[in-house]
């Protein structure tokens, strides 16, 4: 379905294994040259070819198909010092302050923080959902199917294009993300008609085969229902099938499962892991728990007021943090078996509009030395693909997981 | 108290909701007026359509012997003027006019400022200061003078009447819209569409304009019996559809002499413009009702 990727810099890994970076996330480190011009050629070549045909008008039949044999590795999304600064009445809020991250083919990728810390606005920065006249971005989104052009630039016509056939998102509240005048059949076709030349009985049929593969049963009858007549978890369960009508490569989830009870939660996040191998896509997971986030990605970013504190594959984060702040949000979860009052990090995250010189978690943190309120923060290698944006990492290591629980899960 | 004791819980709980069940079957009273309102509309069509087969007299065709027939004069239903024009075939051959300028004035007016609003709304920022500013220019006159004045520019005529509404009517209709597209388009269905990769045009015409469209629909309502109004009030003015072309407010302009000796010259084109006028606003009302669910 995707034209062949240039075997990127890793080595082609099994799905198991570790996805090599595309690039050192580091602030400033750009990619090796030779890789960066490996990639820049060949991508330039491929783009032509791709970029008509890519949303496969084929693939009536194969509803879903996999992303080539999932080039484990192959980057394919890479997001370069990305700021984005809000224009508000108070002032000029930095929701986003210099994040940068690699998103390889068929990586689970989670955002995790709490509310306001800028995971949303990176993920509607990515998808250029924004209002210009609110939002002022630097930095680079690269998505390396299209070349080394940065989505920053996109034209309108280039967003039409790519939304959705490429990149696709779904959002907090499944309530309010259909449009209530419209059954969900009618906006389901839309969505599969939207960038593929199909007959009303394609479409149709891709369509019922979408809400089937997403769980709904009777999906012919539930076809001409309203949103309204759909219960919470019904509804997300339409949405990604919405999401996922034109294949899409990368699948933003923002907060997917926060407003859904726990039960349809699990199952919501089991659905869409499936689909993610199913369909070898990538997945760029957001929420603001960090039991959703360890249950389902490959690595974690860990932001904290607009700027990533840590980053490193799922299983060191949880049981070796290297940030006081994730060490705290761990702490924070709930165990099975504790009694008495759920610990919670003291103070609330800074303003953004004037944040803290210094370390940003410094006021909030157990930890906290004169050196950290001036030192000038960067993302530090601790080791094994991990990094931390706090000087004294060695120490919160020796601290262990979390200050309560043995393990999370 | 004995009643309270005697009745069990469930038969308590029983009775409210069967009471709520009862108001609940009276939402379909609701479509009450919407349909009174259409079938009131409807008559007024028909009669105006078939107006040859409800007179045998010409509107201006003069009965020289009977000026100022009372109603209920052989041949004259609701009497004569004072040229012995038939009052009943006036009124019939005058609705053509007074319809088609409800109709045609509004129609313009509701399409192009609901447009504009639309634009305006969804896009913000310049496009919408221009526009906007644009629409404040004409609030800034008194709507009356405006109409009078484009069409004592352009000389009175129908075509004028209409081009006098077209082009200052349709800024109520570009705020209304403009304000309910503001809200509407921080609506999370609208950054969804727009997050599958749907164009400007298919997210406004297919996803905002739905949802905001009511509040228009139902100011229509309202102002098509304003338009009847307005028209009546240019002819009562002399510059709306010029004699002796019949047009209700023109009729009550020309009885207007004759008010205490032949009341029927201006009672019956009243009555007339009061019948439209009802059917008008019950279709506003129901309309109201069975487009904003949420209002229940």
């Amino acid at each position: 379905m995707i034209p062949a990727e240039p075997t990127g810099p890793g080595v082609p890994a099994g799905p198991g294994l570790p996805p090599v970076e595309p690039g050192p996330p580091g602030q400033t480190a750009p990619p090796p040259d030779t890789e960066l011009a490996e990639l820049a050629g060949a991508v330039d070549e491929a783009d032509d070819e791709e970029a008509a045909p890519v949303p496969d008008p084929e693939v009536a039949e194969a509803v879903l198909a996999p992303v080539a044999s999932s080039v484990v590795g192959t980057p394919l999304l890479t997001v370069e010092d990305l700021r984005t600064y809000l224009a508000t009445g108070h002032g000029v809020v930095r929701a986003v302050d210099g994040v940068s991250f690699g998103l390889a083919q068929a990586e689970v990728l989670g955002i995790v923080g709490e509310s306001g810390c800028g995971k949303s606005v990176t993920c509607r920065t990515i998808m250029g959902l924004l209002p210009k006249s609110l939002a002022h971005s630097s930095g680079r989104v690269i998505y390396h199917p299209r070349g080394e052009a940065s989505l920053l630039d996109a034209s309108q016509n280039q967003w039409q294009e790519l939304r959705g056939s490429q990149l696709a998102m779904i959002f907090q509240d499944p309530m309010t993300a259909l449009n209530p005048v419209l059954t969900v059949g009618e906006q389901l076709l839309e969505a599969v008609n939207a960038h593929a030349r199909l007959t009303r009985t394609e479409a149709r049929a891709r369509a019922v085969e979408l809400l089937r593969r997403v769980g709904i049963p009777a999906p012919q009858r539930r076809m001409r229902d309203y949103p309204f007549q759909f219960s919470g978890g019904m509804l997300q369960r339409a949405l990604i099938a919405i999401a996922l009508a034109s294949s899409p490569r990368l699948l933003l989830a923002d907060e997917p499962t926060t407003s859904l009870d726990v039960i349809i939660q699990d199952q919501i996040l089991s659905l869409l892991l499936e689909l993610q191998q199913d369909t070898g896509m990538s997945m760029i997971l957001v929420s603001h728990d960090l039991a959703v986030i360890t249950e389902v990605c490959d690595r974690i970013i860990v932001m904290y007021a607009g700027q990533v504190v840590e980053e490193g594959r799922a299983a060191t984060i949880i049981t070796e943090p290297r940030h006081p702040y994730t060490r705290a949000l761990l702490g924070a979860l709930p165990q099975a078996g504790h009694q008495g009052e759920l610990p919670s990090i003291p103070g609330h995250p800074p303003s953004l509009i004037d944040p803290p010189a210094g370390c940003r978690f410094a006021p909030r943190c157990p930890l906290v030395t004169d050196k950290c309120l001036t030192w000038e923060t960067e993302l530090l290698d601790t080791g094994g693909e991990h990094q931390a944006r706090c000087w004294r990492h060695e120490e919160v290591a020796r601290q262990g997981p979390a200050q309560q629980g043995t393990e999370v899960h | 108290m004995t009643t309270l004791l005697t009745a069990s819980p469930s038969e308590v709980l029983y009775k409210a909701a069967s009471k709520a069940a009862g108001r609940r079957r009276s939402v379909a009273l609701r479509r009450l007026p919407l349909i009174i309102g259409l079938a009131l509309l409807a008559i007024a069509i028909l009669a105006i359509t078939f107006a040859p087969l409800l007179t045998s007299a010409a509107p201006n065709q003069i009965d020289v012997l009977n000026p100022l027939a009372p109603p209920l004069t052989p041949g004259h239903l609701l009497g004569t003027d004072q040229f012995g024009r038939d009052v009943w075939s006036r009124i019939l051959y005058g609705g053509r006019i007074d319809l088609a300028i409800a109709f045609g004035a509004t129609s313009v007016t509701l399409v192009g400022g609901t447009i504009i609003g639309l634009v305006a709304g969804y896009f913000g920022g310049r496009i919408d200061n221009v526009l906007m500013r644009i629409v404040d220019l004409f609030f800034a006159f008194p709507f009356l003078v405006l109409i009078i004045a484009i069409i004592a520019m352009l000389g009175p005529s129908l075509l004028n009447i209409f081009l006098a509404i077209w082009i200052t009517s349709w800024v109520a209709y570009a705020r209304i819209m403009r304000a309910q597209v503001i809200v509407a388009k921080k609506q999370q269905y609208v950054l969804a569409a727009r997050a599958l990769g749907y164009s400007r045009t298919r997210v406004m015409l297919r996803h905002i304009l739905p949802n905001t469209a009511s509040a228009v629909i139902i100011f229509s309502m309202v102002d098509a019996i304003g338009n009847i109004a307005l028209a009546a009030a240019l002819g009562f003015l002399g510059l709306g559809v010029q004699p002796p072309t019949p047009e209700w407010g023109t009729m009550i302009s020309d009885g207007q002499n004759y008010i205490t000796t032949a009341w029927w010259l201006t009672l019956f084109p009243g009555l007339a413009i009061v019948f439209v006028g009802v059917a008008f606003s019950l279709i506003g009302d129901g309309l109201a009702d069975v487009l904003r669910p949420g209002d229940r």
